[in-house]
């Protein structure tokens, strides 16, 4: 019966079948060329000679110190990253303070610094010519072309990611519930593992797995700090650099597919994180003001319609 | 009413600064973090230029190689940011508008670029448009080549580019108040007008910092693009490709007043976006 209504209301908002089925289908062929091929490309590159060269490349004991060097700098770089997130959210999303929004760009700058300038900055900082240069030597520390350089500029070109994620979300929050665990008797320290942790866990996971992504796949900023020693500082990206110009295309695209497959698994956690967030948006959102009981009623009603 | 809770506000906020605890030390913190990692690091390179005469430095950034590549990094980008304004719009309309067979798919894939890294990117966007590539084999024989070449740069900065529109313009679209709409039918506006008069303008500062986003980015990359580029002197060199090349030749001195220069740009580029996010925040707000 409100059926006709409803479809005539539906009319004045949105565009007639054909249109609706064109604006679809040259989305779908336009990401189908610039994202599905490209990705397909890496496995199919990578297997064109059999498993057995994919598996063999991969075995390879520099391909095998490039992943753990990798997995080294990840591991540094995205724990150092996570701790300054949350200081700089919470700082940032729970105060007023003079000069709060320079501090906000500030925090956003190493995003629009190209990669290859931010590892500019530490060759010139701890290279042979640099300011600690010969400070270094003296000591006999190694930071340009050593593993500490390239931690370093990974830790720069991910400085942002969970600062960013976690700053509108705290801010989307508001203060009220932490003020009630404070004045209801809990410490600081208590109120943000109870009451803010668990507010913003999605937004966390996410940003912790967008800058590990990145700080896994870094290519601009990695190369200029690295110096290229094979088995040495040779990260996963830069490796598939070395192979490519070797011409091993097998050997490359294994490396890279191991690259794109952690890609994919970003995605989907970052998926599942997003859905969570939102279902449990939809949950507070669905709740009334007072009357708490009527809660489980009104989220049904919804998932019925 | 508005003024009253202009006022009301900035009293609320301050509030808790005397109730949460830890105002100090996350703020230190940030600071220390923020100093040794990103400022004083990029205050290196500032002073490593003022250590040049100028003369020096204007040589180093005006060389015939270099400002091709300024004009190269600068039109690639710009065209990439502009076919990513209509696609992204596109891709979001569509994702926030259609209901379709694996949409939720569709939507995680337009992060795909975030997550990729930029070199994996590069080789195989190269490997698709090479001569024997699965798509470059079928382009080749119609004498179109999209490897080794500028447009081969714009397409890698199409794809690093594409998700920073779509995700910009994406909740936009998503809280555009359909009444509007409505209204705009009910007073005889076709859909068409209804785009270009009411949605349209309503999504225009997301849509323009999105560009200005994939622009930046855009600028600054490096990764993906090597590999496609074919780096020709003159022709297919990126700024960033300047600075390296300079670096292994151990010509600091010139690395750095090039950097310089896409330090200043990005952080024109930064100052433009943020003016632009403010926009884009005061313009959703003023309706309601």
């Amino acid at each position: 019966m409100s059926s006709p209504i409803i479809r005539r209301a539906e009319a004045g908002t949105t565009e007639a079948a054909w249109v609706r089925y064109t604006l679809v289908g040259i989305t779908l062929v336009f990401l189908f060329l610039f994202l599905v091929l490209p990705l397909a490309a890496v496995f199919a590159e990578a297997m064109r000679k059999g498993f057995d060269a994919y598996w063999e490349a991969l075995k390879e004991p520099d391909a095998w110190s490039a992943i753990c060097l990798t997995l080294i700098t990840a591991l540094i770089a995205v724990p150092l990253n996570l701790v300054f997130g949350v200081a700089a959210a919470w700082c940032i999303a729970k105060y007023e303070f003079k000069g709060k929004s320079v501090l906000t760009t500030l925090v956003d700058l190493p995003f629009s610094v190209s990669p290859v300038v931010a590892g500019l900055v530490y060759v010139l900082m701890f290279g042979a010519q640099g300011w600690f240069g010969p400070w270094l030597q003296e000591h006999d520390v190694k930071v340009i072309f050593a593993v500490p350089g390239i931690v370093l500029a990974t830790v720069f070109v991910t400085f942002p990611f969970i600062a960013r994620e976690l700053i509108p979300l705290m801010q989307a929050q508001g203060n009220e519930e932490e003020q009630a665990a404070i004045v209801l008797g809990a410490t600081g320290w208590q109120t943000f593992w109870y009451v803010t942790l668990p507010n913003i866990k999605w937004g966390l996971i996410y940003g912790v797995i967008l800058c590990n992504a990145r700080a896994m796949g870094e290519f601009g900023a990695v190369s200029v700090v690295s110096g290229h020693i094979r088995g040495q500082t040779n990260t996963m990206p830069l490796h598939v650099e070395i192979l490519y110009n070797e011409y091993q295309s097998v050997a490359a695209f294994a490396v890279a597919s191991l690259l794109a497959l952690l890609a994919l698994v970003t995605l989907v956690i970052k998926s599942v994180a997003e859905w969570r967030h939102e279902r449990e948006m939809k949950a507070i959102g669905n709740l009334p003001p007072e009357n708490v009981k009527a809660a489980p009623l009104d989220l049904s009603l919804k998932a019925a319609s | 009413m508005l003024s009253s809770s202009a006022a009301a506000a900035p009293a609320k906020r301050r509030a808790p600064a005397r109730v949460l605890p830890g105002f100090k030390i996350t703020l230190g913190y940030t600071l220390m973090y923020l100093f040794l990692i990103v400022l004083i690091p990029l205050s290196a390179l500032v002073f490593k230029t003022f250590t040049l005469t100028w003369d020096q430095f204007w040589a180093a950034v005006t060389g015939p190689r270099v400002m091709a590549s300024y004009r190269l990094t600068f039109g690639a980008s710009l065209i990439a940011a502009l076919v990513n304004v209509v696609f992204g719009l596109l891709v979001a309309w569509v994702l926030v508008r259609y209901q379709f067979f694996g949409k939720k798919v569709v939507d995680a894939l337009v992060d795909l670029p975030f997550a990729l890294p930029t070199a994996v990117a590069g080789i195989s966007l190269t490997a698709l448009l090479a001569g024997n590539g699965w798509v470059g084999q079928y382009l080749e024989p119609m004498g179109i080549q999209l490897a080794f070449n500028p447009n081969g740069i714009v397409i890698a900065l199409i794809f690093i580019g594409l998700p920073f529109v779509v995700r910009t313009v994406q909740p936009v679209l998503e809280d555009a108040e359909k009444e509007l709409e409505e209204a705009a039918t009910c007073l005889g506006a076709s859909r068409w007008q209804t785009f270009t008069r009411v949605i349209f303008p309503s999504i225009a500062p997301a849509l323009l910092t999105g560009f200005a986003m994939a622009f930046a980015r855009g600028m600054g990359e490096y990764g993906s693009v090597i590999f496609i580029a074919g780096n020709m002197p003159m022709i297919s060199e990126i700024t960033p490709l300047i600075i390296i090349g300079k670096l292994e030749q151990y010509d600091y001195a010139g690395a750095t007043a090039v950097a310089t220069v896409m330090l200043v740009i990005s952080f024109i580029l930064l100052l433009v976006i943020n003016g632009l996010q403010t926009w884009q925040r005061r313009h959703s707000g003023a309706p309601v």
